[in-house]
């Protein structure tokens, strides 16, 4: 891998930038791996670059059916955070903060990860108390977190309407200083450079058609380039999860929905940090270039088209207006949607399965931008040892046998 | 925004209605007989298939009547909409 430096910025600019290497190889696919990753989104590249950098396994492929990025990774509203409520939840999604704050270095590349604070709005009594509950409960975990009034937030974020009359009253918000954004193209791109310099294969339009499976034990996977032996298949493709369930004959607690945001017209700084608000289903930051980015909720129906219903993204614009009356005006440039895997309990599966060698990641639903890291590191432990970390062992499957569900409804259940 | 069409009222705007999942999962009649695992397979387990689906809707803001329909979950395009006491309709395979 060629390090990226100043110096070398410098150097290049006298061949007008053109002499940068390949940020990873194109490669054709080896009859046989040790393991096999479907789906290069954060969380597969992720798990492939701790494979190689935490326990040695190099001899690894990262199947994509499509291009790197193209999944949810490079469709997020990138916010960062890990103020969760319950125990499991909140060690999970802080060891991936910590992760995220010396990811840009360790990866050599710039992901733009930038603190700048999460503020989560209240606004009624019965919210404030939950968002006291939790503030507390991530103090007592370690995870920075504070209680602000009417005029803290007021403070930090002038342009929001405060005003008693308003449809959404501010009467407070949690807030927590480290949590920020990052940008949620280079993460894909970093993990993918930082991979590939350790030997892993990324193999980018190469679909997964099928699972093979020998006396319980995996062997390999079809694919639309082939058959590919492993005795480790790994499953990290989001929204795709229960299509690549049902090829090993198995059945998951997700549904996948369409989930939307939108992009405004840059403007001046307005907002320096991100705005979140559960009860309006509504989340907005703004990016250095200046634009304002909105995420909405899901979608209700099951949807895996790229795209959702108007109505969804009106109902999320008349509470942001309301919310920030200065962004009446705002032209809005661009509007997409992706497909995000719903667990019943807003919680995700980082689990082993039935069958041997094959493993499943998923159902980080609206939220799994953030714990990208975190969860490829505990994944990689996981495929490597055959056996779950400390950190995603109550993340199994098993949970909804045993009914040790870990329900984020409160924390997680709005998008971001 | 989908243009469902109520098997009662006609077609109405999606935003009259609210979304069931899943259809066709049948109650166990007797849960105590159950295992563990046979009832976190009624409770929680789904097919979620891109592609052809049978789901459930609830005219919520017109005639509150439930019924089923059978929509594709990649082109969102609704093929026929039936009553919750008819059967499955057959795939085009
Ligand atoms: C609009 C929107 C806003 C969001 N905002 C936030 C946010 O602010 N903060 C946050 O934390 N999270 C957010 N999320 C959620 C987050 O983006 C996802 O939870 C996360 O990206 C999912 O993990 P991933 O990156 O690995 O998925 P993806 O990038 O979707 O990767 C899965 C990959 O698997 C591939 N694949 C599928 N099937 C196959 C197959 N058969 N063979 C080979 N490859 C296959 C897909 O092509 C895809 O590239 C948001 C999501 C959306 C849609
Ligand atoms: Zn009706």
């Amino acid at each position: 891998m060629k390090k990226y430096s100043l110096y070398g910025l410098i150097r290049n600019s006298f061949n007008h930038q053109e002499n940068w290497p390949r940020v990873w190889r194109s490669l054709q696919p080896k009859v046989e791996y040790d393991v096999i990753i479907v789906g290069a989104g954060g969380h597969g590249l992720a798990t492939a670059y701790y494979l190689a950098k935490e326990h040695g396994v190099t001899n690894v492929a990262v199947l994509e059916k499509g291009y790197v990025g193209g999944g949810s990774v490079g469709r997020n509203t990138t916010i960062v955070r890990s103020n969760y409520l319950w125990d499991e939840t909140s060690y999970l999604y802080e060891m991936s903060m910590k992760l995220w704050e010396g990811l840009s270095q360790e990866l050599n590349f710039n992901l733009m990860f930038s603190q700048r604070g999460v503020l989560n709005l209240f606004h009624n009594e019965q919210e404030k108390r939950d968002t006291a509950r939790r503030v507390n409960s991530n103090r007592l975990n370690g995870i920075d977190a504070e209680l602000l009034n009417t005029e803290q937030v007021k403070k930090l974020v002038p342009i929001l309407n405060t005003s008693p009359d308003a449809r959404y009253p501010v009467l407070g918000a949690s807030l927590q200083r480290r949590g920020g954004t990052a940008r949620h193209d280079a993460v894909a791109w970093g993990f993918a450079r930082a991979a590939d310099a350790r030997g892993v294969d990324i193999i980018q339009n190469c679909e997964v058609t099928g699972i093979r499976i020998e006396g319980g034990q995996v062997t390999g996977v079809d694919t639309t380039r082939g058959i590919i032996k492993a005795r480790k298949v790994a499953v990290a493709v989001a929204a795709d999860t229960s299509t690549l369930a049902s090829m090993a004959g198995l059945r998951l607690p997700i549904d996948t929905h369409p989930l939307q945001a939108l992009v405004s017209e840059p403007i001046k700084p307005v907002m320096h940090t991100v705005v979140m608000s559960n009860a309006v289903h509504a989340y907005v930051s703004q990016t250095d270039k200046g634009e304002l980015i909105i995420g909405a909720g899901i979608d209700h129906y099951n949807g895996f088209g790229m795209r959702g219903s108007y109505s969804i993204i009106e109902g999320t614009m008349e509470a942001v207006v309301d919310v920030f009356p200065i962004f009446s005006r705002l032209r809005l440039l661009r509007h997409w949607a992706g497909s995000v895997d719903i667990c019943p309990d807003a919680s995700p599966i980082i689990s082993k399965t039935h069958v041997k060698g094959l493993y499943f990641n998923c159902g980080w639903g609206t939220g799994g931008f953030k714990a990208t890291p975190g969860s490829g590191w505990v994944y990689a432990y996981t495929i490597a040892r055959d056996q779950p970390h400390p950190l995603n062992e109550p993340f199994s499957i098993e949970r909804f046998t045993t009914g040790y569900l870990i329900d984020e409804h409160g924390a997680a259940a709005v998008a971001h | 925004m989908l243009l469902i069409s109520c098997p009662w009222c006609g077609p109405r705007e999606e935003s009259e209605f609210s979304y069931g999942g899943e259809a066709h999962i049948v109650r166990p009649k007797d849960p105590d007989a159950l295992s563990d695992l046979e009832w976190a397979d009624y409770l929680f387990m789904r097919n979620n298939p891109s592609g052809r689906y049978l789901e459930r809707w609830l005219h919520a803001a017109g005639c509150r009547r439930w019924f089923n329909a059978e929509r594709d979950t990649v082109s969102y395009k609704i093929k026929s909409v039936y009553k919750i006491s008819d059967p499955a309709p057959r795939g085009d395979e």
